[in-house]
């Protein structure tokens, strides 16, 4: 196996794309290495990133904030800017291993790792972000939820990798969060998660949401019926009950020893209702 | 496959070592370097046994390469003590009975290192968050909650 870390993106693409689909991007490295030493992957070549400093940026550009997809989940959760504006984000990028993990692991790492139960990953969704990819054809623009396409899967073309994520520009009374169940409260893995964002208007009528779903799937999922059942209501019961509905009926889980079908599908509306009133909670705030 | 030439700072020293590029940062302390204070659990990142800091960084010393910390620095358990001094989180550990078959006990106490670092005065609940990533099979972890208490109230001065 080759080792090589490069410090540009057209260096580390060619390199990829040179590989032949034996070469594996080494961001954390939480998931990569245990893959090796499980022999679930032998790559000939790794191809370090976190030497390319365009990765490792997280800054507010112009209202919108870009976020490396080599900057680690500690370096996520320490960024008080960040924190203020997608506090939804953080609350999935927080739930990540442990802080040991969230040392190494990364945010663009959690979304090619393409786990259906990734943490970040619902929040990122519902956040709006999209994924800046570099490849050896030059640079495009993907929605985060175009990303994975099933467990270990992804719609990255050979030589491909997601440099960033750019989010929109936050909404004024604005407000996102992401809830998880897992039997435990730490170092676990998502039987379902459900991150929500959403707008208010002055009065409190939802203007705009975006709700996702993870772990009841193959991949994460955008609920649109759930959004509109949030967009034009004050999240009085009723609406909240229509989102749970909505969220229930987008749910294709698996039946594992983590979780029912029955089960996930159920925790997936009461999630999705929680995730939308600490959401709007936190648009209140302001 | 020629190997790698890696120099690194570890403990405050210079060090340079060889490794295969498959080699975890674990296997280099303990098999290159026979530095085996940093212990072996899991080997998957579950069980923190195996914590050291990088670049000022608690990490899973399983879950990186030998060949990631060229030019970074690295702290492990061997440069807790100052000397034949122990460090009070040490000495705590001690006091409490926090440890019996000791596997965990280094990762443990760079964990509490770290935490005390950025937090002087945890409260238990934030200890045991802390710790979430740091399994201990034997002490049911109360004892080690209650010396990292001791200690950091200790290096606080009350």
């Amino acid at each position: 196996m080759r080792y090589e870390a490069p410090e540009t993106l057209e260096v580390a693409t060619a390199l990829l794309a040179g590989a032949g689909g034996g070469a594996r991007v080494l961001a954390g490295g939480t998931d990569l290495l245990i893959q090796m030493r499980g022999d679930i992957v032998a790559p000939d070549l790794v191809v370090d990133i976190k030497n390319i400093a365009e990765m490792r940026v997280l800054a507010e550009e112009g209202g919108h904030y870009r976020l490396g997809a080599a900057v680690t989940g500690m370096e996520v959760m320490e960024h008080a800017g960040f924190n203020a504006a997608w506090p939804g984000v953080v609350d999935g990028v927080r739930l990540i291993g442990s802080i040991q993990v969230r040392g190494r692991a990364t945010v663009g790492g959690n979304l090619c790792n393409a786990s259906p139960a990734a943490d970040s990953v619902p929040a990122l969704i519902a956040a709006g972000a999209v994924a800046c990819i570099a490849g050896p054809g030059g640079r495009r623009e993907a929605p985060v939820e175009e990303i994975a396409t099933g467990p270990g899967a992804t719609s990255l073309a050979e030589g491909e990798i997601v440099v960033s994520f750019l989010f929109p520009e936050r909404a004024p009374r604005s407000g996102d969060c992401y809830l998880r169940f897992t039997p435990r409260t730490e170092m676990d893995i998502a039987v379902v998660g459900a991150g929500v964002c959403l707008a208010l208007d002055g009065s409190g009528v939802c203007t705009a949401a975006r709700v996702a779903l993870g772990a009841v799937a193959a991949r994460a999922l955008v609920v649109e019926d759930a959004a509109r059942a949030l967009i034009g209501s004050r999240l009085e019961a009723a609406a909240l009950e229509r989102l749970s509905a909505a969220a229930r009926a987008a749910c294709r889980p698996i039946d594992d020893k983590r979780g029912t079908i029955a089960f996930r599908t159920e925790v997936a509306g009461v999630l999705a209702e929680r995730a939308a009133l600490v959401a709007a909670e936190r648009a209140e705030r302001g | 496959m020629a190997r790698h030439h890696v120099t690194t700072r570890i403990n405050g020293d210079e060090i340079d070592f060889l490794c295969e590029t498959d080699q975890t940062l674990l296997s280099v302390l303990r098999d290159e370097l026979t530095m085996t204070g940093t212990k072996e659990g899991c080997g998957t990142g579950d069980c923190g046994a195996c914590s050291v800091m990088v670049e000022g960084r608690l990490v899973c010393s399983c879950l990186m390469l030998g060949v990631e910390v060229r030019g970074k620095s690295v702290d492990t358990i061997e440069g807790m003590a100052d000397g034949e001094t122990l460090h009070p989180l040490q000495r705590k550990f001690l006091e409490h009975a926090a440890l019996q078959c000791g596997i965990c006990t280094p990762g443990l106490l760079i964990a509490a290192r770290a935490l005390l670092a950025v937090n002087p005065d945890p409260t238990e609940s934030e200890i045991r968050y802390w710790i979430a990533g740091n399994l201990c099979r034997c002490t049911g972890y109360h004892k080690i909650v209650e010396a990292v208490r001791d200690a950091a109230a200790e290096m606080r001065g009350v």
